[in-house]
C-alpha cells in the first residue's frame, strides 16, 4: 500500500498523547499473564533434566501420582505428533522425547492442588537418565568427532570435515570477490566471538489453561501473538483450531522471546488430563533455562579498503548455534551483515551448529546484532589502520535508494545516509574526549516485517469508535493504533478505544514480530478508516439524495464534494451514527492484509566510554542513537524503542553471557550472576529521530523496534578498541576480558 | 499443615490472612488476597518488581515471608493513587511515557515514592542508584529517570 501522494499535515500523528492502558499500568490493574486465576484451579510445575545430554529411558510417575493433591501428570506421550517438523521442534523443545537435549529441558509436567504439593511431587517422579556425551561450545560442535546433538539432522550439504551438528547452510552476494580483495589497498580478516544472552523480559512465561470434557478450551497467557499459540497447541493437542480460544495477556516485555510456546501446551495437557483449569508460571531460573536465549557466534570476517576509504570487497563466514535444533536465524545473519554497505563484490555463508544448549528463540533483529558486529568492528578497525575518519568512511559506502543489497533486492528510500549525516552534524560527534576514553560508532539495519493483519473498526451509536486488532501491545502499540484511526476519521484520539482481541473474536493475525505492529496493523486501521468512511459518506449521500461521489469526508464530517453537490449542513460522525439504524444499520469498517513494503530500518549509535586501567570496567559515558522512523506516529514510544534496544545492546555487550561449565550445565540462571542494566551503570541515552517516508505505508511509518538493538556491539567494541589501544574481539568485554587485553 | 493468622494493615486497611510458614509476602497479596499488582520477576531479590513498604522501609515482598507481616504496616502499588487521583509520580509516568512493557513500573513507582519520601530533592545520579534495584528491559531507564525527577520538581513545588 503506497505512501498517500498529497503531503499531509498531520493534527494527531506525531503528537505524545497517554496511552490507552496507561492508568491500569500505572496503579497495578493491569492484568499480566500471572495475574488470572480460575476456581478449582491447579498449580502446574515442570520437571527438568538435571543432565546435558541424556537418553531417557524411562519415566516413573507411580510415587508421585499417589500423592494426596496430584491431580495429573504429563510427559511427551500425551501429545500428539505434530503435522511438520518446525512444530515437532518446538513440541520436543516444550517437552523432551526420548532425550533430554540440554540442561533444564523440561521432562515431564504435574498439576496438584497447591505449589507445594506440585514441588514435593516433582521429586517423586523417578526418571531413569542415560548420560550421553554432550557439547556446549559452537567450535567444539562443529569438528568432525564432536557428540551429536540430534541424530539425522545434519545439513547435506555442510562444509567438509565438520560434524553431524551442521544444519541450515546458507549464502548471499554478488559479484567478483577475488578482484575486489586484489584492488584493495589494506585487507584485514579476523574472528569474532559472541556469547549467547538472553531477551530478559521481567515478567516469566505464564499461563492459565482449561479445557472441558467435551474438548472446548481456553487459555491465558503472555504471548506475542494468541494466534500462533493457538496454531501450536491445537496441533500438539490433535484439537481443532476452532476449539481453542486463545486470550493475550498484558505482556511483561517478550522482545522475540514470546513468539513461540513453552508451557501453553503443556498446562492444556495438564487440563485435559486433569480436568480442572492449570496454572503454569516459570521462576526466573526456569527462564534461563527453558526458554529461548539467541544464538551464541563464531564469525571471520575479511573487508578490503582502498586507501581513501572505497570498500572494494567483503567476505563473511557466519556460524550460529541456536542450541539443541536446526535454526534459521543465520539466514538474517547472513542477509543482514553487509546490509549498509553499496559494493561491488560482498559474499556472505552462514552454518547453523547443534548444540546442548536450550532452543534459540528470537532475540529483537534476531541474527543481525552479532553478524554486524563482526563486520562494523573491521571497518572500524580499517579506518583506524588506514587513517580514515569513521564516519567519512560509512558516507561514502553508505547503501542508498537503488543499491543492490548484499541479500539480493534492491532498496529504495532509506535512510542510511542521512542518519550518518545527522550523526556527523551532532554535538556529540565532535565532543572532546578525556583519558582512558573511546568514543564508537556503529551502524545498524533490520528487514522489519509487515504481514497478516486483520483489522475491524466499529462505529459507535454516538459517534465514538472502537477498533479491534489482534497483536499484543508490547510497548505503546495501542496508542500508536488510537492516533493513526484518529488522524484518518478525523475525530478526537479520546474518541477512539483500542482492544485486542482473543483468537476468536478476529480473523489471524500473525504475531507481534518484525517490527510490524505500527507499520501493518496502522496500514490496516488506517485502511478500516477509510472503508468505515466510505460507508459514512454512502450513508449521507443517500439522505442527501446526491451521489455517493459527491460527498467528501474532512476532518470528521461527511460534506458536499463542492458548491454542484448542493447545499447541505456537514454531518458529523456522531450525527452519522446516530442515523445508522435507519440508513442501513451498523457501520463497522475491516481491512484484511498480508501486508507487504514495511521499508527497511537504519541506525546509527555514537558511544563514549571510559575504561578504568586497574580493573578492566567499563562506564558509559554518553550516549546517542540516530534512526529512521519513517513517520514516528508516537514519538515517546519511537524513542523508547531506541533507548530501551541500545540498553540492551549495551549488556550484550560488556556483561550479559550464558556461562556453561564442563559439566555442561548453565551457571549463571538467575538476574543476580546474569546481570543485566540497570539504572546506575548507564548515562540519558539520547534518540534523534530522522523521518525519511516509507513509501510503502500510507503515512510513510516504518518499523522501529529492532534495529536499536544492533549498533550497540560494534559501537562499544570500537570505543573500547579506542580507549584502550587494542583490538576487542568478542562479547562480552567483561573487565577480566578487557584487563587481558590491556595487559596482553 | 499447621497455618499462621496474620493481622496486618493493607494499604491503610486492616486486612488478615491465613499463611503456610513458607510462603512469601508476594505469595499473600498475589495469590489471597488478589492484589497482584506487585510482580514476580525474579523470586530472589534481583529485580524489584514485587517492591512494597513495610512499616515505611522498601522491601521485596518476595524476600519478606507473610508470617512476617504480624502487626505491621504494608503499602502496596493499588494503594498509591488517592482515589481517583493519581500520585505525582503515576501521572509523570504516564506524561513521559516511562513504561512500555509496565510489568516493573509499579515496582519503580513505590520504589521511587520511598526515594522521594526520603529525599524531596535528589540528584539524578541519586535516582539512579536508589532505582539500581529495579530492573527495566524495556525503556533504557531514560524517560524513568526524567519522570521521577519532573514528579520531584512537582512535589516540591506543591
Amino acid at each position: 500500500m503506497a505512501l498517500d501522494s498529497e503531503k499531509r499535515v498531520f493534527k494527531v500523528v506525531g503528537t505524545r498523547p497517554q496511552r490507552p492502558d496507561g492508568i491500569d499500568k500505572v496503579t497495578g490493574r493491569a492484568l499480566y499473564g500471572a495475574d488470572l486465576s480460575a476456581p478449582g484451579m491447579l498449580v502446574g510445575r515442570l520437571l527438568r533434566s538435571p543432565h546435558a545430554h541424556a537418553r531417557i529411558r524411562s519415566i516413573d510417575s507411580s510415587a508421585a501420582l499417589a500423592l494426596s493433591g496430584v491431580k495429573a501428570i504429563v510427559t511427551s506421550d500425551d501429545f500428539n505428533s505434530a503435522s511438520n517438523s518446525f512444530n515437532q521442534d518446538v513440541l520436543d523443545n516444550c517437552m523432551a522425547r526420548g532425550t533430554a537435549l540440554y540442561h533444564g529441558h523440561t521432562v515431564a509436567a504435574v498439576a496438584a492442588s497447591s505449589k507445594t504439593v506440585a514441588l514435593q511431587a516433582l521429586k517423586l517422579i523417578k526418571v531413569d537418565y542415560e548420560i550421553l556425551p554432550h557439547v556446549t561450545d559452537i567450535a567444539d560442535a562443529m569438528v568432525a568427532d564432536a557428540p551429536v546433538v540430534q541424530d539425522g539432522r545434519g545439513a547435506q550439504d555442510a562444509p567438509a570435515g565438520t560434524s553431524a551438528n551442521v544444519t541450515d547452510v546458507v549464502a548471499f552476494g554478488h559479484g567478483d570477490l577475488e578482484a575486489g580483495f586484489a584492488k584493495a589497498d589494506k585487507i584485514v580478516e579476523r574472528t569474532f566471538r559472541t556469547a549467547a544472552t538472553h531477551q530478559g523480559y521481567i515478567e516469566p512465561h505464564a499461563c492459565l489453561a482449561t479445557m472441558g470434557p467435551d474438548g472446548k478450551a481456553d487459555l491465558w497467557c503472555c504471548t506475542q501473538g494468541q494466534y500462533a499459540v493457538r496454531a501450536f497447541c491445537a496441533d500438539m493437542l490433535g484439537m481443532e483450531v476452532s476449539q481453542l480460544r486463545v486470550t493475550a495477556s498484558e505482556i511483561g516485555g517478550g522482545f522475540g522471546g514470546k513468539t513461540t510456546v513453552f508451557i501453553e501446551p503443556i498446562a492444556l495437557a495438564l487440563s485435559r488430563k486433569s480436568g480442572r483449569p492449570v496454572k503454569i508460571v516459570m521462576d526466573r531460573d526456569e527462564v534461563f533455562k527453558g526458554s529461548g536465549p539467541t544464538v551464541s557466534s563464531l564469525t571471520d570476517v575479511k573487508i578490503g579498503m582502498t586507501k581513501d576509504g572505497r570498500i572494494t570487497a567483503a567476505h563473511a563466514m557466519l556460524r550460529y548455534s541456536g542450541g539443541a535444533f536446526p535454526c534459521g536465524t543465520i539466514e538474517f545473519g547472513a542477509m543482514s551483515a553487509f546490509a549498509a554497505y553499496d559494493l561491488e563484490a560482498v559474499q556472505t555463508e552462514g552454518i547453523n551448529v547443534m548444540t546442548n544448549r536450550p532452543r534459540e528463540a528470537a532475540y529483537r533483529a534476531p541474527g543481525a546484532p552479532m553478524a554486524i558486529y563482526a563486520v562494523e568492528s573491521v571497518v572500524d578497525e580499517l579506518c583506524q589502520e588506514l587513517g580514515l575518519d569513521p564516519l567519512d568512511v560509512r558516507l561514502k559506502n553508505a547503501a542508498h535508494a537503488g543499491t543492490k543489497s548484499s541479500y539480493g533486492p534492491t532498496f529504495n528510500e532509506i535512510g542510511l545516509v542521512a542518519t550518518l549525516e545527522a550523526a556527523k552534524a551532532h554535538p556529540h560527534y565532535s565532543a572532546p574526549l578525556g583519558v582512558n576514553q573511546g568514543r564508537g560508532l556503529s551502524c545498524g539495519f533490520w528487514f522489519n516485517f509487515g504481514g497478516n493483519t486483520c483489522v475491524s473498526l466499529n462505529l459507535n451509536a454516538d459517534g465514538t469508535v472502537g477498533i479491534t486488532e489482534g497483536n499484543p501491545d508490547i510497548g505503546g502499540s495501542r496508542a500508536a493504533i488510537s492516533q493513526m484511526a484518529a488522524e484518518e476519521l478525523g475525530i478526537g484520539y479520546d474518541k477512539i478505544r483500542t482492544v485486542i482481541a482473543d483468537t476468536n473474536s478476529l480473523g489471524y493475525n500473525d504475531v507481534t514480530d518484525g517490527s510490524r505492529v505500527t507499520f501493518a496493523v496502522g496500514l490496516a486501521t488506517i485502511q478500516a478508516a477509510r472503508d468505515a468512511i466510505q460507508k459514512m459518506c454512502s450513508r449521507v449521500a443517500k439522505l442527501w439524495d446526491i451521489d455517493e461521489d459527491a460527498v467528501v469526508w474532512e476532518d470528521g464530517y461527511a460534506k458536499p464534494a463542492g458548491a454542484n453537490a448542493g447545499e447541505f449542513e456537514p454531518m458529523s460522525i456522531a450525527e452519522i451514527a446516530a442515523i445508522a439504524n435507519n440508513t442501513g444499520g451498523p457501520i463497522a469498517g475491516h481491512y484484511e492484509v498480508n501486508a507487504d513494503g514495511a521499508g527497511v530500518s537504519f541506525g546509527v549509535h555514537l558511544v563514549d566510554l571510559e575504561v578504568d586501567p586497574e580493573t578492566g570496567f567499563t562506564t558509559v559515558l554518553r550516549y546517542t542513537v540516530f534512526q529512521d522512523a519513517g513517520k514516528a506516529v508516537h514519538p515517546s514510544y519511537v524513542e523508547g524503542q531506541m533507548q530501551g534496544g541500545s540498553v540492551q545492546g549495551i549488556g550484550w555487550a560488556l556483561n550479559e553471557e550464558y556461562i556453561y561449565g564442563e559439566d555442561g550445565l548453565l551457571q549463571n540462571p538467575g538476574f543476580l550472576d546474569y546481570r543485566v542494566p540497570v539504572a546506575s551503570d548507564l548515562p540519558p541515552i539520547e534518540a534523534v529521530i530522522l523521518e525519511i517516508p516509507n513509501p510503502g505505508h500510507p503515512y510513510g511509518v516504518r518499523g522501529v523496534g529492532e534495529t536499536s538493538i544492533v549498533p550497540p556491539l560494534a559501537a562499544l567494541t570500537n570505543a573500547v578498541s579506542r580507549a584502550i589501544g587494542k583490538r576487542m574481539y568478542e562479547l562480552p568485554m567483561s573487565p577480566p576480558k578487557i584487563l587481558k587485553a590491556i595487559k596482553g | 499443615m499447621n497455618k499462621i493468622h496474620v493481622t496486618t494493615t493493607l494499604n491503610g486497611d486492616p486486612a488478615e490472612f491465613l499463611c503456610e510458614p513458607q510462603e512469601t509476602l508476594l505469595d499473600i497479596l498475589r495469590d489471597t488476597l488478589g492484589l497482584t499488582g506487585a510482580k514476580e520477576g525474579c523470586g530472589s531479590g534481583d529485580c524489584g518488581a514485587c517492591s512494597v513498604m513495610l512499616d515505611g522501609r522498601l522491601v521485596c515482598s518476595c524476600l519478606v515471608l507473610a508470617a512476617e507481616a504480624q502487626g505491621r504496616t504494608i503499602e502496596t502499588i493499588e494503594g498509591m493513587a488517592d482515589g481517583e487521583k493519581l500520585h505525582p509520580l503515576q501521572q509523570k509516568f504516564l506524561d513521559h511515557a516511562a513504561l512500555q512493557c509496565g510489568i516493573c513500573t509499579p515496582g519503580i513507582l513505590v520504589a521511587a515514592k520511598s526515594l522521594l519520601e526520603r529525599n524531596p530533592d535528589p540528584t539524578e545520579t541519586e535516582v539512579r542508584y536508589w532505582l539500581a534495584g529495579n530492573l527495566c528491559r524495556c525503556t533504557g531507564y531514560d524517560k524513568i529517570i526524567n519522570a521521577v525527577m519532573d514528579a520531584a520538581a512537582q512535589m516540591r513545588g506543591a
